[in-house]
């Protein structure tokens, strides 16, 4: 039966010209940027084909009914690289409009600096000699430009701002609003009483300054999105639809509820459904952690995820969150997500305690040139003198900088972060509760006792199960080196693969399929899959195994001061060597959602800070109760979204770097607070007696921001830690294999 | 000093020609791709024989 793919949701249509975006992996080097296109415009119909090398994405135009969508696609495997449709989110088309918005306020504001700072130079440097109307013409100029320049640029400011104010809290936008505009208001009276101190030049290189920080911040956010929206493009799954009798092989998320779903061995379910017809063992360890598979037969509850093992079973499709678990799962969720107290940034914190401050100087300093017999004029310029010489330049850059330099080395790291205050979050904690099954343990079984066989052997059995579809035989066929599967290989369903290799008979799979008599009984998780050439023959142990450098990672997280604990869905005689293994004493087995999260509000109880690592469908609300949370890329959708990070390594090292990164930032954080009081420790004395001219102001200010700026490029890890520099193509790869 | 009123407008028109190519080319998606960019010139499918 021919089977058809079909791409429709994803092509759009405009006067006969389709169009479609693919996410496309392995994209390395120059070359590839041309082969990409110039192989795509080969195709009959295809009149624009071009490759954003930044995001990875291609972009394809083509005559509709010339080429089909699913040629595209072939065309580009055939000169190897996998590509998937992509369907930008909203988020993050609205993502890309506001940083468009943000660069065009940067221009602005950089613009108007650079040529007030002309002037302004020119008017410090003639203070002497210069006429008054020269000053003047100087000064209105200046005004001609800030003015509409600011009222631009700072948009992004004073909504920011007024928004804090109308739910009556401060954040950090309040105080560079009001300096912003004192600056500007207070230079315009000046102006027209021919004054010789304006303040425009300070106004709109605040301005600038912020700007280039939150620039930054925004162009690194959209960085690892546009990488995460990839990932999770090549990651979609694709199902078998059935049409009547015909088999359409469409994207897992177009399906509808009501479809008719063929899921074969070896598949992922793509969709919650309810088994129409069929019967099969199915494995559910990245629903509900349990790795011992579950027999299930017409009518079961099946859930997306899960995978199956032997029979060819035909689902129907049921609305998203109709099955029990899943149900309990999003009321957990509801619940968790609606407890979480809002986090206050340590910026806004500052900000809090900053705002009331400086506002209460420049009140008392106008207080106090009043009370030694100044002029009301003399008093409110240098109030206001002390408001842009404090207004927070440095404190507003002290933390978006470290965060941009922090998240870039996380996404070195392979760390892609979701949430802006993860960071922050993450240098908190005290404790890490891990999920075992898919988080502590590879997310597929793999072979446990690879040690202990022939080698020769063990590739041999290796390259046979290249040519099986059984989920079993996909873990023995990890083993193998060269990826080349023997010729004439001949698959029996349920039982095993045979082949003839150097003239004598091969065979792998279940016991009696290789003649081989039952062994004594084995541990409940793991299966037994057998190999004999010959005479020769192996059993090999499938089972989950613990990642890599799971043991090194406990260790080091251990000596970083952090508990550790497991909360795991899985039986306790799974948990209890795992947990052995890694020297975790605290462990608990078989909870459910409800269970993880009463023992994470246990911890919170106690004012602990959690982090939660967990990849499981059944680890979602804990994700979301925790403190701060982290998935491995390989984690069920729902949980992805709720994780404040993703991970892409098959190793676990990625946490203890994500847990160092964001404590280093969190330091670097605090030491350019630091860095910003000093400054106004400084500075504010010297406004206070009225010695601001507007030209320390612009010196103070750009001082004090570079200074600050050059503090944070510390938060990039040195050379011997991040040695998982390359970490992130690798794992795309690995993933994408 | 007379000269300034028409070399100081000047000085600001020029600077403002490059703040609205700046925007234009923003607006053209000429920032859309910078790796890319970068690449592209060592390609050399433009070239005819």
């Amino acid at each position: 039966m021919a089977e058809t793919l079909d791409l429709s949701t994803f092509v759009q249509h405009q006067d006969g010209t389709a169009h479609m975006v693919l996410a496309v992996d392995g994209v390395a080097c120059a070359a590839c940027v041309h082969k990409i296109e110039a192989s795509l415009k080969r195709l009959p119909g295809v009149v624009g084909a071009r490759l954003n090398f930044t995001n990875r994405r291609l972009a394809v135009d083509w005559h509709e009914g010339e080429v089909a969508a699913v040629d595209l696609i072939a065309a580009l495997e055939d000169i190897g690289y996998r590509a998937h449709p992509f369907q930008a989110d909203s988020s993050e088309t609205e993502e890309a409009r506001h940083a468009r918005f943000l660069i065009k306020c940067l221009a602005v504001a950089g613009f108007a600096a650079m040529n007030i700072m002309l002037l302004s130079v020119s008017v410090w440097s003639g203070a002497i000699d210069m006429p008054q109307e020269t000053r003047d013409f100087f000064h209105w100029l200046s005004a001609l430009i800030a003015l509409p320049a600011a009222a631009y640029a700072g948009q992004p400011f004073f909504r920011s701002a007024w928004r804090a104010l109308r739910t009556r809290q401060l954040n950090m936008d309040v105080p560079i609003s009001l300096g912003v505009l004192l600056a500007l208001g207070m230079s315009l009276v000046e102006t027209a009483n021919h004054a010789a101190h304006a303040y425009f030049d300070s106004a709109t290189m605040l301005l600038f300054f912020l700007l280039c920080g939150r620039a930054l911040d925004h162009a690194m956010r959209r960085k690892t999105r546009a990488v995460a929206g990839n990932l999770a493009a090549l990651k979609a799954a694709f199902a078998h639809r059935l049409d009547g009798v015909e088999l359409t092989r469409v994207p897992a998320a177009a399906l509808k509820t009501g479809d008719r779903v063929l899921v074969r061995p070896g598949d992922r379910v793509p969709a919650d459904g309810i088994v129409l017809n069929g019967a099969s063992e199915i494995d559910e360890s990245l629903v509900t952690g349990e790795t011992a598979r579950r027999a299930i037969a017409a009518g079961a509850e099946i859930h997306a995820g899960s995978i199956n093992f032997s029979g060819t079973l035909t689902i129907r499709v049921t609305a998203a969150g109709s099955g029990t678990l899943i149900d309990e799962i999003e009321r957990l969720l509801e619940k968790a997500v609606a407890a979480r107290s809002r986090y206050v940034r340590l910026a806004d914190r500052a900000a809090q305690l900053y705002a009331p401050v400086v506002h209460a100087t420049a009140a008392l300093t106008l207080v106090g040139w009043l009370a030694f017999g100044a002029s009301a004029h003399d008093a409110i310029v240098t109030a206001i003198a002390v408001l842009i010489i404090t207004c927070p330049c440095a404190l507003a850059l002290a933390i978006p900088t470290v965060q941009v330099v922090a998240a870039g080395a996380l996404f070195r790291s392979g760390v892609i972060l979701n949430a802006g205050d993860a960071i922050e979050r993450l240098s908190e904690i005290d404790t890490v509760i891990f999920d075992k099954t898919g988080t502590l343990t590879l997310p597929e079984p793999r072979v446990a006792n690879a040690d202990e066989i022939n080698p020769a052997l063990l590739q041999r059995a290796a390259r046979l199960a290249l040519s099986s579809r059984h989920p079993l035989a996909a873990a023995v066929a990890k083993e193998a080196n060269a990826r080349v599967p023997f010729e004439g290989a001949t698959e029996e369903p349920g039982q095993g693969v045979c082949v003839v290799i150097d003239g004598v008979a091969a065979r792998l799979g279940s016991l009696s399929f290789c003649g081989i008599a039952n062994p004594e009984p084995i541990a409940p998780g793991t299966s037994l899959i057998a190999f004999r050439h010959g005479a020769l023959s192996a059993l090999l142990l499938v089972r989950q195994t613990l990642r890599l450098d799971a043991v090194e990672t406990a260790n080091a997280l251990r000596a970083m001061g952090l508990d550790l604990m497991i909360l795991s869905g899985d039986r306790a005689d799974a948990v209890a060597p795992i947990a052995a293994a890694l020297g975790i004493a605290d462990w608990h087995a078989a909870l459910k959602p409800v269970g993880k999260i009463a023992a994470i509000d246990a911890l919170k109880q106690h004012g602990r800070r959690v982090l939660m690592v967990g990849d499981g469908l059944n680890d979602a609300p804990a994700l979301a109760a925790a403190h701060v949370s982290l998935s491995p890329i390989s984690a069920a959708d729902i949980t992805q979204a709720q994780a404040d990070a993703v991970f892409l390594s098959e190793r676990l090292g990625p946490v203890r770097d994500t847990i160092m990164i964001a404590r280093r930032a969190r330091r670097l954080m605090r030491q350019n607070l630091w860095l910003a009081v000093i400054y106004n420790a400084i500075a504010v004395p010297v406004a206070i007696v009225g010695l601001v001219t507007p030209l320390i102001a612009a010196a103070a200010m750009s001082g004090s921001s570079i200074l600050v700026t050059l503090n944070a490029l510390r938060a990039r890890l040195p050379a011997r830690q991040a040695r998982s520099g390359t970490a992130t193509n690798v794992a795309i790869e690995e993933h994408a294999s | 000093m007379n000269v300034l009123i028409y070399l100081v407008p000047a000085a600001l028109a020029l600077g403002l020609t490059g703040l609205v190519a700046f925007l234009w080319s923003l607006k053209s998606g000429q920032y859309d791709d910078i790796e890319g960019a970068a690449l592209r010139i060592l390609g050399d499918d433009d070239v005819r024989d």
